[in-house]
């Protein structure tokens, strides 16, 4: 057998391929787009389908499809991206499956890089599927594979839920070989299972709830559900928690019974057999209480007297669990003292150092020009991309969910609020879920000016390519949708495109929005400076010369590349020759380092 | 009671080059047939900020080190080494590349960089011993800016369960062939300043 150091994203990838997976679709979303990066790495020539698709419930429907005609298949995205999907999410619940169908929610307790934590394992039990919550990629990969046959035996979609510390961790894997999809599919006409009416859904409902108990008993055997009776005390951990709770009972070598759990809906003989066994319980789980409150129901019949510990008074609710909290938890617990984390050097010396726009990045000039034109008092809804990074420049108001960004300025607008409203979104943000949000502020005339940060990729989450890129995937040539052609159709008045290095007609560009009275596009397009800069492209870099009155205007700029030193600005190895630095000093002290 | 061979804390700013040298590194010890566990930081927080990777040599446990407890901290600027010094054990390593990335709060005039003596000296009072050297320096040396990750990696070889010949063809599966030879001559001025 093979081992090979894996990221998590890249085993549950494997998984997925070595069971044959014939269709691949997702949005990408931190912490789950390597799952679909991999893919493409390791697709070969395979009939494989993989796809990046332009929203979650996109992609998840393009993935029913394909189940439906008898290929495996998967949609991958992170944990808000299930909001996105929920609607066909909780419908296929119902209709079931043709071939396997495998959805990828992937948490994000602590939201490392996301807007909320919320806990996909509500969602599985919510929908009434079976959830598979690994605990490392070894799990991610086997539960991947296995997500399939669990869900052609049960004719459900079935959901693989990892967290950023699985999806984002590396461990050695056992690698196997990747299995070629199955032969060409056929859809197979069944009105009473693919057509939700009213009259199918009803008995499609009941036969959903007469499943569980059968997929409960699927589930006890499987082998990521792990039970050790020791002493009278235990500990039930799910998903990663088990691995800390593990490591903690070691490191203490305390004589506790163990339940790990990694399946929904969970094991009920090996959850029962624990709760006879024990007279006090700590439930260790990240976020949600979703193992304690099925313990505390069992209890309530197998064990009234059982003493039940967790969120209440031992394990947050929110945020990431960690090995030190688990000890301390179960030290507490077995009246042990405390391992309190070493204190370390004094680091307030230190300046802070928040994640930011890259040095020549254009939504910093883009950002400076939409301030410009429309003053620091307009009202500027934000979205979801690198530019909310920008939050300290005064032009991120608001960042609520994919597209929010323009409905929002609509809804302020309707408000009898009479400052101007510029908005601001992505190009991969606007194809997700801004074009609705436009059209209907120009159906309902919202009077509001709506500028489209277009750097031609998906930037944040590792520059995947959408419509507007005319690159698939895989990479091969398609369709460049035309931004400025979608604002025009979707009712936009004034639509201008700009690049925003052009700083003076850039400002110009969204004086004229601001002065349009009605629904106004500006379309501010210059490639990430990352992917240009990777593709090849080298500008001039900046210097300041003697000029420099140290006013200090450059510096509040915010660009990475310029410092100041003793009386003057000064331009570091970061510049990438952007010139909007140039075009904003009043006193012409910056120009092109000469060739 | 130890539930790790070696515990490693690496840390950076985002594009450093971090989570290179945690690859090299696992892939060293499948090599070597350890088990190996390690955790990342991917996206927002890599946009120029700090990073840190989490690396459990001979370890089947969770892939996160507990505060207190790494055996080394592998910094690739010094700033950030102190940021996360509480990690370090008190009979661990630290081994500093002292060449500052300065963060936006410092060039846009809101913050200050603390002189690097100073954060070596806070750092040494709490570990058993610190290394510092100017990597990025030595990786031009060596031919290359870009490898100053892989002097940090020789720095760190010597002082982990895993064989050089083991790191060594791990490097040459991750680094493209044509900067190989550069990448080892910044390995060995990278182990040479630890021996």
């Amino acid at each position: 057998m093979v081992r090979e150091y894996l990221l998590g994203n890249a085993a549950i990838a494997r998984g997925l391929m070595e069971a044959g997976v014939g269709l691949v679709a997702g949005y990408p979303g931190t912490p789950s787009s390597e799952i679909i990066e991999t893919i493409v790495d390791l697709k070969g020539d395979s009939k494989l389908h993989v796809e990046w698709s332009v929203n979650e419930k996109v992609a998840l429907e393009v993935a029913a499809g394909a189940s439906w005609a008898g290929k495996r298949a998967a949609a991958t995205m992170k944990h808000v991206g299930l909001n996105v999907a929920a609607d066909p999410f909780m419908t296929l619940a119902y209709l079931g499956v043709g071939a396997g169908l495998v959805v990828i929610s992937a948490d994000d307790p602590y939201c490392h890089s996301s807007q909320n934590e919320q806990d996909s394992r509500r969602y599985a039990q919510f929908a009434g599927i079976a959830c598979l919550d690994p605990k490392n990629p070894a799990e991610g990969k086997e539960m991947a594979a296995y997500a399939f046959e669990l869900s052609e035996k049960f004719n459900i979609p079935v959901m693989l839920r990892p967290t950023t510390r699985v999806s984002h961790s590396r461990s050695d894997v056992e690698v196997g070989d990747i299995r070629p999809p199955a032969r060409a599919g056929h859809f197979l006409k069944d009105p009473a299972r693919r057509v939700a009416l009213p009259v199918h859904a009803r008995p499609l409902h009941k036969e959903l709830l007469a499943k569980q108990k059968e997929i409960e008993a699927e589930l006890e055997g499987a082998p990521w559900n792990r039970l050790v009776l020791r002493g009278r005390t235990g500990v039930i951990a799910s998903g990663i928690a088990g691995l800390y709770a593990q490591e903690a009972i070691a490191e203490l070598d305390e004589d506790l019974s163990l339940l790990c759990l990694g399946t929904y809906p969970l094991p009920g003989r090996m959850m029962r057999r624990m709760l006879e066994h024990v007279s006090r319980v700590m439930v260790i789980e990240e976020l949600e209480p979703v193992v304690e409150e099925q313990v505390k129901m069992l209890a309530r019949t197998v064990n009234p007297g059982l003493e039940i510990l967790g969120k209440e008074d031992c394990i947050p609710r929110h945020g990431e669990l960690d090995l030190l909290t688990v000890r301390n938890a179960i030290a507490r617990m077995m009246n042990r003292p405390e391992r309190l984390a070493a204190k370390g050097p004094d680091a307030r010396i230190l300046p802070p150092r928040p994640p930011s726009l890259c040095p020549g990045c254009s939504h910093r000039a883009t950002y400076y020009a939409m301030k410009k034109a429309f003053g620091k008092n307009a009202i500027f809804p934000s979205d979801i991309g690198c530019y909310t990074m920008a939050v300290n420049m005064g032009t991120v108001d608001t960042c609520l969910c994919m597209g929010a960004s323009i409905t929002l300025a609509s809804g302020i607008s309707h408000s009898d609020e009479r400052a101007s409203i510029c908005c601001s979104l992505g190009d991969s943000t606007f194809l997700h879920g801004g074009m609705t949000g436009l059209l209907n502020a120009a159906y309902n005339k919202a009077r509001i000016t709506v500028a489209i940060l277009d750097n031609s990729t998906t930037a944040m989450t590792g520059h995947q390519p959408h419509p507007g890129t005319g690159l698939t995937a895989t990479g091969e040539p398609t369709v460049q949708v035309s931004l400025e052609a979608l604002a025009k159709a979707l009712g936009a008045g004034l639509v201008e495109t700009v690049d925003p290095y052009h700083l003076d007609e850039t400002v110009k560009s969204f004086e004229r929005a601001r002065d349009y009275p009605g629904l106004s596009v500006i379309i501010a397009r210059q490639p990430c400076v990352i992917k240009a800069r990777k593709g090849g492209q080298r500008l001039r870099p900046l210097r300041v010369n003697e000029e420099c009155k140290g006013c200090k205007i450059c510096i509040d700029f915010g660009c990475p590349a310029i410092e100041f030193e003793g009386e003057r600005a000064r331009i570091n190895s970061l510049c990438t020759g952007c010139g909007v630095c140039a075009a904003i000093c009043p006193a012409s002290a910056i120009e092109e380092v000469a060739p | 009671m130890r539930t790790s061979e070696c515990d490693l804390v690496i840390v950076g700013v985002g594009g450093q080059g971090v989570i290179l040298i945690s690859d090299i590194i696992g892939r060293a010890a499948v090599l070597a047939g350890k088990s190996i566990c390690g955790a990342e930081t991917h996206g927002m927080a890599q946009r120029g900020g700090s990073v840190i990777n989490h690396t459990r040599i001979g370890c089947s446990f969770s892939p996160l080190v507990a505060l207190g407890s790494a055996d080394l901290l592998v910094a690739l600027e010094p700033g950030e080494a102190l940021r996360f010094a509480q990690y370090l054990s008190p009979e661990g390593v630290a081994l500093v590349n002292t060449r500052p990335v300065l963060p936006a709060t410092v060039t846009a005039g809101l913050a200050c960089y603390p002189p690097i003596p100073e954060i070596l000296s806070a750092l040494s009072k709490h570990c058993r011993r610190v290394v510092d050297m100017d990597a990025t320096a030595l990786a031009s040396q060596a031919g290359t800016a870009q490898a100053m990750n892989v002097v940090m990696l020789g720095a760190l070889s010597s002082l982990i369960p895993l064989s050089e010949d083991d790191l060594l063809s791990s490097l040459s599966q991750v680094v493209p062939a044509r900067f190989l030879e550069a990448n080892k001559r910044a390995f060995a001025l990278g182990k040479a300043e630890v021996e």
